[in-house]
C-alpha cells in the first residue's frame, strides 16, 4: 500500500501561497525587482496609454492613441522619424528606449477618474507599464497622477489645462507639457485689450468643476489687470446641454463681453446658444458685444462650426504652425492618417518621446532618475519653440498660442488662425504663485515603488 | 420683468422638448404597459437623422483649387456637392440650408420603421415580463443605440444649423412696449415651440376624433373588452409605438439646430422625461404634457443667476424637488388614474 504525503490541509495551504503569489502585482514579483517599480526586461519595455476611449472626449483620445502609435512608431526606427529629426536632444537613435523595443498598452479613462485610476492600475499592475499617459480631463490627470505618486510610476499628462495638475495637486513622479490657465489668462488679456479695449465689463459663465474654476480665476485675474470689470459670475453644471437660461440674461446685466470657461460639449452648446441669443450682433454699453472662449481645441472648434468665427481663445499648440518641429509631426501624422493632428495629439507625442529621451539621458528606467533627467530640462525642435520643463513644479514652459476663429475656412480642419504667438517670458510665474496653491503646495518625494 | 418673461419663454421652449418626450413615453406606457427608457435614445435618434439627411445632401466631389496646396503640399482639394450639378448651386445650396425642415419628412417613415422594428423584435417579448425587466432591456437597448451613433458619428456635437432665414434673434421685448434689444428670443426657439404645439395638438386629435384613436383610447381603459369586441388591439399598439418612436423623433429633428447633436443628448433628456410622466401622472397624455411645461418653465427660472446667486444649486435639484412635493401631495401625479402602476 503505497503512502501519499499530500494531506488535505497542505494541499489548501500550498494552493493558498501559490495563489497569494500568483495575485501579487507583477511590480511586487522578485523577478521584477530592480529597485523600482516595473523594471523592464533586456528586450521590451512597455508603455501604458491612459485615454478616453468612449465618452465625450472619445474623439480627442482616438487622436492622442493615433499620436502615441506614431510616437511608438518612430522611437522603433519605424517611419521617417517625425520629430526625432528636431528635437534638439539627439540621444534617441531609433532602436526603442535604452535598446529596448517599445510596446504600449491602452487604457480607457472614460473621462472619469474611478474609471480612469482602474485602467492606470490595470496597466501597472498586470501589464507592467513602466509609465502612464494620455487623458483629457484635469479631474482625471489630478486623479491618476496621485496614483502614479504611490505606484512609483512616471505619469506624463495628455490633455490637462487646470492649473491644479501642477499647482495645488503637483506630484515629484508627475509633468505636464500642456500649457495652463494661468498661461492661458497671461496670453489673452494683452490680445483681449489690444482688440476690445480696456474698458470693457466681462460676464462669466463657468464649468461647475475644477478646470471651470481654475480658468475663471485665472481669466478674472489677467482680464481686470488690463483694466476690465467683472460683472458677474455664475457656474454652470457640468451636465448642461441648453445654456438658454444662462446666456438670455446676459445682455441686460451691464456686460459687453461674455467669457465662455466652458470646454468640450460644454463650449460647443454655449457658445451656439449664445450666437443663437443674438450675442455677436448685439452693442452694450455703446460698443459690439463680444464672445471670448479661453481654450480652444481644433476638435472642438469643428463641433461649433460657424459659431467660432473671429471669436478669441488660446491654444498649446496648431498644425498651421510652420517651425521645423511642427512640420515634421505634421507630415509624419498627415501621411499615416491622412488629416493633421489636433493639439491633444501634439502633447502627447511630445511626451512619449521627452520620457523616452529622459530614460536615455538617465541610463535608467527608475522613476527617480528620469524625474530628475526630466527637471529643468531644455529642449528645443518639439513644435512650441525654446521650451523648459521646470523642475519645481514639473510644468512646461513655452510660448503660448492666442487665436481666433477663422473667417473663411478652407477645410474642416482650417477652423482657427495664430493672430500671436505669446512669448514664453509673458507666462511664466513664480512657483508658489497663488493661483497654484500658493506656498504650500509641493511635489513631495519622488516614489520609485518597489 | 422683462427676465422673467425671457425665462418664460425658455421654460415653454423647454418644456415643448421634455413635453414631446413623456408624450411618447406615455403613449407606450398607456397602451402596451411598458417603460420604455429607449425612448431617450428615439429623440437622439431622430436628431442624427438630420445629421444623416445633411451628410446626403453634402457628399460631394473633390475638385482641385489651382494655385492652391493642402496642409501635406499636395494640391488642395474643395469638396463641391453633387447636389449643386443636378439643381444648379444656388438651389442646391437652399436646399442643403433647409436641411433641418427636410429632415422631418424624412425622419417620419425611419423613425416609424425603427418603432416597428424595436417593438416587434424586443420589446413584445418582455409585455408579460415584470416592470424592471423591461427598464433593463429597454436601457440597455438605449446604450446600444447611443455607442452605434458614437461608432458612427464620433463623440463631438455635430452642428446642425436652422435654415438661415431662422438664425438671429427676435426683438420680443419691443412688442410688448421695451426698449429695442431688451427682450430678444431666437426664432428657431420659437419655431420649435409652435411646432411642438402642433405635434401635441395632432396627437390629441388623432387620438380624440378619429375611429382609430377611440379604438386605441378604449384599449387603454380596457384592453380584454376591446379584444373580446374581436379588434385586433395588439396591431394598434404596435402603430401607437412607432407612432411614439416618431414624436420622438420629430422633437429630435426640431432640436438639432438648438443643440447640436451628439451620442448622448437621449439619455441627457430621458431622466428628466421620467419625472415628467411622474408628475403628470402614468398613462395620462394631458398630464404628460402639463408637467412637462410646468417643470421647463421652473427649470428655466431656477437658472436664473439671480436664484442660483441666492440658491446655489437649485437650478440641478428644482425639478426633484418639485417632484417629491407633488408626488408626497398627490401620489398619483397631477392627473394620474387609479389602479395604473398600483398593481
Amino acid at each position: 500500500m503505497s503512502k501519499s504525503n499530500f494531506t488535505r490541509r497542505g494541499v489548501i495551504k500550498t494552493g493558498a501561497v501559490g495563489g497569494a503569489a500568483l495575485a501579487l502585482p507583477q511590480y511586487l514579483r522578485a523577478d521584477g525587482h530592480a529597485g523600482f517599480t516595473n523594471a523592464p526586461g533586456d528586450s521590451e519595455v512597455v508603455l501604458g496609454f491612459n485615454v478616453p476611449q468612449t465618452g465625450p472626449y472619445a474623439d480627442e483620445g482616438a487622436d492622442e492613441l493615433r499620436a502615441y502609435e506614431l510616437a511608438v512608431e518612430h522611437l522603433n526606427g519605424g517611419g521617417d522619424g517625425g520629430m526625432l529629426n528636431t528635437f534638439s536632444s539627439k540621444v534617441l537613435d531609433g532602436t526603442g528606449i535604452l535598446g529596448r523595443e517599445v510596446k504600449y498598452v491602452t487604457g480607457d479613462t472614460q473621462t472619469k477618474s474611478d474609471a480612469a485610476r482602474a485602467s492606470a492600475r490595470s496597466m501597472i499592475e498586470k501589464d507592467g507599464a513602466i509609465m502612464i499617459t494620455g487623458g483629457s480631463s484635469s479631474g482625471v490627470a489630478v486623479a491618476v497622477q496621485a496614483l502614479c505618486q504611490e505606484a512609483g510610476i512616471i505619469f506624463m499628462a495628455g490633455l490637462t489645462h487646470s492649473n491644479d495638475t501642477t499647482g495645488k495637486d503637483r506630484k515629484a513622479n508627475g509633468f505636464r507639457h500642456f500649457f495652463n490657465s494661468y498661461m492661458t489668462g497671461a496670453a489673452l488679456a494683452p490680445v483681449l485689450a489690444a482688440n476690445y479695449g480696456t474698458d470693457r465689463k466681462a460676464y462669466h459663465l463657468t464649468a461647475d468643476y475644477n478646470w471651470g474654476y481654475t480658468t475663471e480665476e485665472a481669466i478674472r485675474a489677467s482680464t481686470e489687470a488690463v483694466g476690465w470689470e467683472t460683472v458677474n459670475s455664475v457656474k454652470t453644471p457640468l451636465t448642461q446641454t441648453d445654456f438658454s437660461s444662462y446666456i438670455a440674461p446676459v445682455l441686460n446685466s451691464g456686460a459687453d463681453v461674455l467669457v465662455l470657461n466652458h470646454y468640450g460639449g460644454n463650449m460647443v452648446n454655449s457658445l451656439t446658444n449664445a450666437v443663437q441669443f443674438g450675442l455677436r450682433d448685439a452693442v452694450a454699453n455703446g460698443k459690439n458685444f463680444e464672445i471670448v472662449v479661453p481654450l480652444y481645441s481644433r476638435l472642438m472648434a469643428r463641433g461649433a462650426g460657424a459659431n467660432v468665427k473671429g471669436i478669441y481663445g488660446s491654444t498649446n499648440w496648431h498644425w498651421s504652425l510652420q517651425d521645423e518641429g511642427s512640420q515634421a509631426f505634421v507630415r509624419s501624422f498627415g501621411t499615416k492618417y491622412g488629416f493633421p493632428p489636433s493639439q491633444a495629439a501634439h502633447t502627447t507625442y511630445v511626451q512619449t518621446l521627452l520620457y523616452a529621451d529622459a530614460v536615455t539621458r538617465a541610463g535608467s528606467f527608475a522613476p527617480c532618475a528620469v524625474a530628475e533627467a526630466l527637471e529643468d530640462f531644455e529642449f528645443d525642435g518639439l513644435g512650441n519653440g525654446k521650451t523648459l520643463y521646470r523642475g519645481s513644479d514639473h510644468q512646461c514652459f513655452k510660448d503660448v498660442l492666442v487665436v481666433r476663429g477663422k473667417e473663411n475656412p478652407e477645410s474642416e480642419f482650417d477652423l482657427l488662425e495664430i493672430v500671436e504667438v505669446t512669448p514664453v517670458d509673458q507666462v511664466m510665474y513664480s512657483p508658489d504663485h497663488p493661483q497654484m496653491g500658493g506656498a504650500e503646495a509641493s511635489l513631495g518625494e519622488c516614489n520609485n515603488g518597489a | 420683468m422683462d427676465q422673467i418673461i425671457v425665462q418664460i419663454l425658455n421654460g415653454l421652449d423647454k418644456g415643448s422638448a421634455y413635453a414631446l418626450i413623456a408624450l411618447g413615453l406615455t403613449l407606450i406606457f398607456g397602451t402596451l404597459g411598458v417603460v420604455n427608457f429607449a425612448h431617450g435614445a428615439l429623440f437622439m435618434m431622430g436628431a442624427f437623422c438630420a445629421v444623416i439627411l445633411s451628410k446626403i445632401l453634402t457628399i460631394s466631389r473633390e475638385v482641385a483649387v489651382e494655385g492652391q496646396t493642402d496642409f501635406l503640399g499636395n494640391p488642395l482639394m474643395r469638396d463641391v456637392p453633387v447636389i449643386y450639378n443636378w439643381f444648379g448651386e444656388t438651389a442646391g445650396a437652399a436646399i442643403i440650408d433647409w436641411n433641418v425642415p427636410l429632415a422631418i419628412l424624412f425622419s417620419i417613415p425611419i423613425m416609424i420603421g425603427i418603432g416597428f422594428a424595436m417593438e416587434r423584435g424586443l420589446i413584445k417579448h418582455f409585455y408579460k415580463r415584470p416592470h424592471a425587466d423591461q427598464i433593463l432591456v429597454t436601457f440597455g437597448l438605449a446604450i446600444v443605440l447611443a455607442e452605434v451613433i458614437k461608432y458612427f458619428f464620433g463623440a463631438n456635437p455635430i452642428q446642425t444649423p436652422a435654415p438661415a432665414a431662422f438664425t438671429g434673434s427676435l426683438d420680443f421685448g419691443v412688442w410688448l412696449g421695451y426698449d429695442p434689444l431688451t427682450i430678444m428670443y431666437p426664432y428657431w426657439r420659437l419655431v420649435y415651440f409652435f411646432f411642438s404645439a402642433l405635434i401635441i395638438a395632432g396627437v390629441f386629435a388623432f387620438l380624440q376624433f378619429t375611429t382609430f384613436g377611440m379604438v386605441v383610447r378604449a384599449g387603454m381603459a380596457d384592453r380584454e373588452t376591446v379584444q373580446m369586441l374581436g379588434i385586433d388591439i395588439d396591431k394598434r399598439f404596435t402603430f401607437m409605438f412607432g407612432l411614439a418612436a416618431a414624436v420622438a423623433g420629430l422633437a429630435g429633428v426640431m432640436y438639432a439646430p438648438i443643440v447640436a447633436p451628439n451620442y448622448h443628448m437621449g439619455m441627457d433628456f430621458l431622466v428628466l422625461s421620467f419625472v415628467v410622466v411622474v408628475v403628470g401622472g402614468m398613462g395620462s397624455l394631458p398630464g404628460a404634457v402639463a408637467a412637462g411645461f410646468l417643470l421647463g418653465i421652473l427649470e428655466s427660472f431656477a437658472s436664473m443667476p439671480a436664484v442660483v446667486q441666492v440658491l446655489p444649486g437649485i437650478n440641478q435639484i428644482i425639478i426633484y424637488l418639485v417632484a417629491i412635493i407633488i408626488l408626497l401631495t398627490r401620489p398619483r401625479g397631477l392627473m394620474g388614474r387609479k389602479g395604473v402602476m398600483e398593481d
